[in-house]
């Protein structure tokens, strides 16, 4: 199956562990007028990845990198969540019975719907595991 | 064809610069004996007459001299001529303790730029060139030292200094410049400024050379420059104490050769004296056979180097050093071990997921010494997956401790966080003494 339709492109960027790394890149994206739809930060000893999804993704990754960010994008998908107790637990599962890895994960709550972001090991899988078991994946254009 | 600046010297044999070294260094002593005040008392103290010296290996009858000598006779204690002999003074930075003057007698300009223009003759460089000097200009000996070098040769010299870099890569294309002198770490930051400006150093401009030098790099950093910038890199070497840079590599690009007749070197034991067998590392010890305003004998430079070996496929018969690996005093003692700030250069310069730049951070910790290397990450070699950049980070801390025999810690940094220098990298903190 090609995964390639509901491949979003996240925008990942290394951060050292001190303070103002998030405000700067915080205020870049006022600056530039880019919108966050979501994000997560994952630290480690030392430093942190700080992961984005933004209305204008290559506007981000210009921005950031001409201001000396190392920055990556990455292929994440987004999954429509039940907003309710187990909307969870029900595409985990599935991942899970089908021996899929998630490498990492964050999610929103939103007026609408809820959505959960996965960056998984073996995307084409998940993607067909996903859509047979009837969730509804949030397309890039969705989020501009 | 290779081009000689003055042959006769140049191509001498072994056995005959070996003479007239013998020659020049009693001449030199009974000169100091009789007009040095502080040379007749050293050698008195130390229990030596000129007479004794009768043969080259007798110098190690004569006593050290230390840069403490230097900063104790502050300003002119050490100088031996009078004032009006004198045709100029430089004055070392003074940043590790009392500033160092150095004076010139016409002759000793002349013995300096004769060694520069021999150097950078075997570099390769001559008339045609245009050379940009980006090492400091004015008590700094590096910026005037290769001005007068490479004018001598009938190089075009643009005086550059240091500093403004933006500048110095415009007119580095806009005057055809073919060679350039700087700092290794400065050559790079040109190269880096350079990109941000869409300039391609190979693609954008004439430069074909660099000499470098005036701090401790490593072959694998000339690889980088040199496939890098598509450029060749000479190394240079001298210190103000000796009149500033005098002696560069020759185009087999093989260690510096170091003109028998202006100076004689010995590589000795740093902590026994002891002269160290041929091509063994050692703390470099060097006498200045012709310098008359500063008379430099058995002068402890504090840097770290070794002999290349056999003969030079340039010809010329005149020893050579290799590239300077460390300096007797940024030598730091971690738990015991001795530890230069360029073998952790060396090191990080083969691992592509980081950059050269780099920081160490020395802190005792529960009367530990810990040691902290802070790199940056390559941007190539990002990942958004925390694991990989965990994997980076111990293979470093790996490798660095297989090189240096004891272990580090090892900090990720952003691209471009860590100081870049444009003069002498300062990129040791030690907070151990604080």
């Amino acid at each position: 199956m090609n995964s390639e339709p509901y491949l979003i492109k996240q925008v990942s960027l290394f951060s050292e562990n001190k303070p103002g790394r998030l405000a700067a890149m915080a205020k870049a994206f006022l600056d530039e007028g880019i919108n966050i739809k979501a994000f997560s930060i994952a630290e480690a000893d030392g430093f942190g990845v700080i992961r984005v999804l933004v209305d204008r993704t290559k506007d981000a990754y210009l921005k950031l990198s001409s201001m000396g960010f190392n920055v990556a994008y990455t292929d994440v998908i987004a999954v429509e969540m039940r907003d309710e107790p187990g909307g969870l637990y029900e595409i985990a599962s599935r991942l899970a019975d089908a021996s899929i890895n998630i490498e990492y994960s964050y999610a929103y709550s939103g007026k609408e719907k809820a959505v959960l972001i996965l960056r998984v090991d073996q995307v084409e899988d998940a993607v067909q595991h996903i859509r047979e078991a009837g969730f509804n994946l949030v397309m890039q254009q969705e989020f501009s | 064809m290779m081009q000689y600046w003055d042959p006769r010297i140049e191509l001498m044999s072994e056995e005959k610069l070996q003479d007239m070294q013998y020659r020049l260094l009693k001449y030199l002593v009974y000169r100091l004996y009789g007009f040095s005040p502080f040379y007749q008392r050293r050698m008195k103290e130390h229990g030596v007459h000129p007479d004794d010296i009768e043969s080259l290996s007798d110098i190690k009858k004569l006593p050290f001299m230390y840069k403490q000598d230097l900063r104790d006779h502050y300003p002119d204690g050490l100088i031996v001529n009078d004032q009006e002999e004198l045709v100029r003074y430089h004055v070392s930075s003074g940043t590790t303790g009392k500033p160092t003057v150095v004076a010139y007698t016409q002759r000793d300009l002349d013995n300096w730029t004769t060694s520069l223009a021999r150097a950078l003759t075997s570099t390769g460089l001559c008339r045609g060139d245009v050379i940009q000097v980006s090492y400091g200009y004015g008590l700094f000996t590096g910026g005037l030292g290769l001005h007068y070098g490479a004018e001598r040769i009938g190089a075009t010299v643009v005086p550059m200094s240091v500093g403004n870099t933006e500048r110095q890569i415009e007119l580095m294309q806009d005057l055809r410049v073919t060679a350039i002198a700087c700092t290794p770490s400065y050559l790079l930051h040109i190269g880096e400024v350079a990109e941000k400006m869409g300039v391609s150093i190979k693609n954008n401009t004439h430069l074909k050379r660099a000499i470098v030098g005036a701090e401790p790099w490593s072959e694998k950093m000339r690889d980088r420059i040199e496939s890098w910038l598509g450029i060749k890199a000479y190394d240079i070497y001298g210190t103000s104490e000796l009149s500033g840079p005098l002696f560069t590599e020759c185009e087999a690009q093989a260690g510096f050769h170091v003109w028998s007749d202006l100076i004689l070197v010995e590589i000795l034991d740093p902590d026994t004296d002891e002269v160290l067998p041929h091509g063994q590392r050692g703390e470099l010890v060097v006498t200045m056979l012709q310098k008359e305003g500063l008379p430099i004998i058995r002068y402890r430079t504090g840097d770290i180097t070794a002999f290349e070996s056999g003969p030079c496929s340039c010809g010329r018969t005149h020893p050579r050093l290799q590239r300077l690996s460390g300096r007797v005093d940024d030598m730091l003692i971690i738990r015991g071990i001795n530890v230069f700030p360029s073998q952790v250069e060396h090191t990080l310069m083969g691992i592509k997921e980081v950059g050269e730049h780099f920081m160490i951070e020395i802190d005792r910790i529960n009367s530990l010494d810990d040691m902290l290397i802070k790199v940056e990450i390559a941007p190539d070699a990002f990942s958004d997956k925390i694991p990989d950049l965990i994997h980076i980070r111990k293979n470093v801390e790996h490798q660095l401790k297989n090189q240096l025999n004891v272990s580090v810690h090892v900090e990720l940094a952003d691209p471009g966080s860590l100081p870049r220098f444009e003069g002498k990298a300062k990129r040791v903190i030690d907070r151990r003494s604080m």
